[in-house]
């Protein structure tokens, strides 16, 4: 036991490096956020266009989302952060990771999005147009909220699944919590940091998978 | 355009880089092998846990759920591989992915499990059990099937997941098909093999996302 503490638990080692893993959680953060935003954003306007359901444009539309559901996002972000710079194309590993993940949340928000969209009665559309809506209107003031309603409990989830992905970063050498503790490990020869990083990661996402269960329960509907 | 073709998709590359691409997709195929049935099962008992009398228990397979989804599965692994030594326990890269993975899947598919168990009715449970099955029997021979019917698009999907997570080894230097290709990637200075791995995880696992598309339809009408 003591040499598990001694293992884990340096204070000396963690006092060290605990600035450093600290600015690793603010790029965190700021990964989780602008993914976050950025995704679910990409993910409703996806929908939307579907909804007009122009052959071509959905065909291209459901070819992207199911490429994007089917690819390991390291697999993306190893592509693009090693594939690009050799036509030119230079971005930083921060750009890189948030434009994956934002790619594969955006798929996976517009699969939800539609299934919300297809789930609203037909009733619904009619009588909106019927009281002189355009196809948009109905669409944003009638549809829409009644669908975003529906598919706040599984988008909670898989954006809580997303985010966390963050920790990939890592690989490329975005300074974000993982590879400030890792650093940190080779740099102390101690694994304090790793327990440290591991530690700040639960705190950052516990309240969001407490928050997760509490949407569930709130909007939770019932299937017939 | 010329640059783009030499750089991603060169087939000199990739036919030089193909027979260390299919050894890593071999143990890709093993690894899913191992964490898929381990996270099944783990899964399986976190929600049969769930349902015990005893509120400790309850409690402690709540705090385990909840843990291993807040915690990212990356750092799990680079937990259990990297830090652990420190600690006296060393694993082989293999068996940090199984132990790593273990833990997190288990967590996801308990709560598919606990899902599909709370949306059979009490009633189901109570006729079990009025015909003199014990409460075990009456979870495992009433309940779980229908349970298990109920989310197999969400069982399917998560499993979907773990293929994809399996991607995740690589970092632990496990030679599975994303490390093989980043490995020949980083010798022949091309992108190509990268893709080459991009298009087999397709070929695996884009038939089962529209197949899941469709089990999900059929399943909301």
């Amino acid at each position: 036991m003591s040499s598990f503490a001694e293992a884990f638990l340096n204070w000396e080692v963690i006092l060290q490096y605990l600035p450093a893993i600290g600015r690793g959680v603010i790029v965190t953060i700021q990964i989780a956020i602008l993914v976050v935003i950025s995704g679910i954003a990409l993910g409703l306007l996806l929908a939307v266009v579907r909804s007009y359901r122009i052959t071509l444009v959905n065909w291209m539309i459901v070819a992207l989302v199911d490429t994007l559901r089917s690819l390991p996002p390291l697999v993306l972000i190893l592509l693009i952060y090693f594939g690009l710079p050799n036509i030119g194309i230079n971005m930083g590993g921060f750009v890189v990771v948030w434009l994956v993940l934002t790619l594969v949340l955006a798929a996976f928000a517009e699969e939800i999005f539609w299934a919300g969209l297809l789930s609203v009665d037909k009733g619904q559309w009619q009588a909106a147009r019927s009281t002189g809506l355009g196809y948009t209107q109905a669409l944003l003031y009638v549809v829409m909220p009644q669908a975003v309603r529906m598919t706040i409990p599984p988008l909670t989830n898989r954006t809580i699944a997303i985010t966390k992905n963050t920790a990939l970063g890592t690989v490329i050498g975005v300074a974000e919590i993982m590879n400030e503790a890792t650093t940190a490990v080779s740099f102390s020869g101690n694994a304090s940091p790793l327990f440290v990083g591991a530690v700040a990661y639960v705190l950052l996402f516990l309240p969001v998978v407490y928050l997760g269960r509490w949407i569930e329960t709130r909007f939770a509907w019932k299937k017939n | 355009m010329e640059a783009l073709i030499q750089q991603f998709f060169n087939l000199d590359v990739m036919l030089q880089a193909w027979p260390i691409v299919w050894r890593g997709l071999l143990m890709t195929l093993l690894l899913c092998l191992a964490v898929i049935p381990l996270g099944l099962i783990g899964g399986l008992v976190v929600a049969l846990a769930n349902l015990s009398r005893y509120r400790a228990v309850r409690w402690a397979t709540i705090v385990f759920v909840d843990f291993f989804r807040a915690i990212p599965p990356l750092v799990l692994l680079i937990f259990v591989k990297e830090g652990l030594p420190f600690a006296g326990i060393r694993f082989s890269p293999f068996l940090a992915v199984c132990v790593a993975f273990l833990l997190n899947n288990s967590a996801y598919y308990g709560e598919v499990y606990r899902a599909g168990i709370e949306s059979i009715g009490a009633g189901q449970t109570e006729a079990a059990r009025s015909t003199g099955l014990s409460s075990f029997q009456a979870t495992v021979y009433v309940v779980l099937p229908q349970a298990v019917r109920n989310v197999l698009p969400d069982l399917l999907s998560n499993t979907i997941e773990v293929v994809k997570l399996t991607s995740l080894a690589s970092v632990v230097a496990f030679h599975e098909l994303l490390y093989s290709a980043d490995m020949a990637r980083s010798v022949t200075y091309n992108a190509s093999p990268i893709v080459m791995a991009a298009a087999i995880y397709l070929i695996l696992l884009l038939p089962v996302v529209r197949l899941l598309g469709r089990l999900e339809h059929r399943m909301s009408t």
